[in-house]
């Protein structure tokens, strides 16, 4: 008897996730009606304009969304020539070394550090660089954005291709080395091929983390309404303009607000999906 | 012949080289961080930063014209960290082990993998939506910005990492543990409370000082849900600073900039240091 209350209490404890998902969907999709309802998902989605003036409201999520994709991007590359020689030094070159275990402490601290202290490092040391070299003229910008964010997902893309790399059997190397090949060439055409797509769920999966990267490009990115046409131009991405503007708004303003919200979590999703399944598929 | 070999093995070399070299760059950002942070931050550590709230623009604007440090300190901040961390923790520390003991019973089950699938999908969602989602559960409903809800967002932060943690730590426990508590008569409560979770709970333990150091430096949800507060406030209904709350307010206002640096400095140091001990006791159990 106790045990069954046990066992039900432990099916209910489960519940509690479907909830919140299930209110996570009803909040994000009942909010987004009114903004859907007055400019059509796909107007929503393909308009550039936001005008919040009173009497002349005009709501596109397209300059952010723009922004969003272009800052994440731009920061996954800018990951790769460090997270990728990490992942080698841990996963192959120093496996299981005490130097590789400090790199990978060193490393994983990197994920620790909080979002906003990010916003500050970058704007107080890495904004007046950027702009002291004349790329743009206040500093802030896709760029400055992009390269502080990188920094932040240098730490899951590492930890991941590190586990893949290191994965990679024996008896694969061993047989390139009786042929005569050097570790540089074992790396190039026996490793990356037998775990590449391992590797490049990693790089999915870091990309998931960026797009919802909120309080360091709020303070980095500039801030403003347009679609940005160069690398250090200025713009906003989804989850900065949430940050901006969520707090003073109200009636359409909020609900095309929800509905940027809706359409992050969407893409944000379906790359994390992607990137999950990739990897169920490799380890199997 | 001797040649080619020659360039090949100067070829690797160099490789071997840049990965090192490259490896190395990555760490520096986390020193630089460090060392700005502790340089421009150490100043302001005294005994007020602790025992004192937050000053207003105008005191900060006196004491920066006549020379002297800013007043006050972060007092409300580090109460309303320890309010919305301790809700988030008392919410899903319970929830997230039963909901992970739950998984590792039935790891097969159509609906464990449901409930899998979600989790992961609550832990992919970016903190600005959750604090959207908790502003229209809770900010709105009540009336006012609270550190209930703040302590809501952070705990759906929390939940799906302390079900992982706890999912994974149950599947390394051999199965004759279980095995043998049940043949010795045990009843399934017991040996899931008796025996299972103390045998876990290094591994948890972990996983929870993790979950609560994520969560700890997260600004996005709190701005729309606990908002602040330059008041210590013990009222969970009423609006409620953070640490990381408090780093964003002095950012924004040009008097109280100063003081960014020492708030940052104690908001690393707490992180750093949960994530480490974290660290420390995963490396104990690996070698003991």
């Amino acid at each position: 008897m106790r045990d069954r209350i046990f066992k039900s209490l432990l099916f209910l404890s489960s519940l509690l996730i479907l909830f919140i998902s299930g209110g996570i969907f009803y909040s994000l999709f009942s909010g987004s009606v009114q903004a859907f309802d007055e400019f059509g998902i796909i107007g929503f989605i393909t308009s550039g304009e936001w005008n919040p003036n009173p009497g002349n409201e005009q709501y596109g999520a397209l300059p952010f969304i723009a922004g969003t994709i272009a800052t994440s991007f731009v920061a996954l590359i800018l990951c790769i020539p460090f997270s990728l020689p990490v992942a080698l030094f841990n996963g192959e070159y120093f496996r299981g070394k005490k130097i590789a275990g400090v790199l990978g402490t060193v490393v994983d601290l990197l994920a620790g550090i909080p979002s906003v202290v990010y916003g500050l490092w970058g704007f107080y040391v890495l904004r007046p660089i950027v702009s002291s070299l004349g790329l743009s003229e206040q500093g802030l910008g896709i760029f400055t954005a992009s390269a502080v964010m990188a920094i932040m997902i240098i730490p899951y893309a590492a930890s991941l291709s590190t586990e893949f790399i290191s994965m990679v059997s024996n008896e694969l190397k061993e047989g390139a080395y009786s042929l005569g090949a050097t570790r540089m060439e074992v790396i190039k055409s026996v490793i990356f091929p037998a775990c590449g797509s391992g590797i490049f769920a990693s790089y999915v999966l870091a990309l998931g983390r960026a797009l919802g990267e909120t309080m360091a490009v709020t303070m980095l990115i500039g801030n403003t309404d347009n679609i940005p046409t160069s690398l250090f131009d200025t713009g906003n991405t989804m989850a900065s303009i949430i940050a901006n503007q969520f707090g003073e708004a109200s009636g359409l303003k909020l609900s095309s607000l929800i509905a940027i919200g809706l359409l992050l979590f969407i893409i944000t999703a379906l790359i994390n999906l992607l990137g999950k399944m990739i990897i169920k598929k490799f380890t199997k | 012949m001797e040649n080619k070999l020659k360039i090949r093995k100067f070829k690797d070399k160099a490789f071997f080289i840049a990965v090192c070299a490259f490896s190395a760059l990555a760490a520096v950002p986390l020193v630089a961080i460090i060392v700005k942070v502790v340089m421009k931050g150490y100043k302001q550590l005294n005994m007020d930063f602790f025992t004192e709230t937050s000053p207003t623009t105008f005191e900060a604007m006196i004491a920066k014209a006549s020379g002297s440090l800013i007043p006050g300190g972060v007092l409300n901040g580090l109460t309303g960290t320890l309010i919305m961390v301790g809700i988030a923790a008392v919410i899903s520390i319970p929830f997230g082990i039963m909901c992970g003991v739950y998984l590792s019973e039935k790891p097969k089950a159509a609906f464990s993998g449901l409930i899998r699938f979600l989790s992961e999908l609550i832990q992919g969602i970016p903190s600005i939506i959750v604090g959207m989602i908790v502003y229209s559960w809770i900010v709105l409903p009540l009336g006012s910005y609270s550190a209930l809800a703040g302590g809501v967002s952070l705990a759906i932060m929390m939940l799906p990492l302390v079900i992982r943690s706890t999912e994974e730590t149950l599947k390394m426990l051999p199965s004759s543990l279980k095995e043998a508590g049940l043949a010795l008569g045990c009843s399934y409560k017991s040996v899931i409370l008796k025996i299972l979770l103390p045998s876990a709970a290094g591994g948890l333990f972990t996983g929870v000082l993790l979950a609560i150091s994520r969560v700890m430096g997260e600004t996005a949800p709190l701005m729309l849900t606990a908002l602040g507060s330059t008041l210590v406030n013990w009222d969970v209904t009423a609006p409620t600073s953070a640490l990381p709350l408090l780093i964003w307010e002095f950012y924004n206002d040009p008097n109280l900039v100063d003081m960014i640096w020492s708030s940052s400095l104690l908001l690393l140091v707490i992180v750093l240091l949960l994530n480490l001990a974290a660290k420390a006791i995963v490396n104990k159990r690996r070698t003991a």
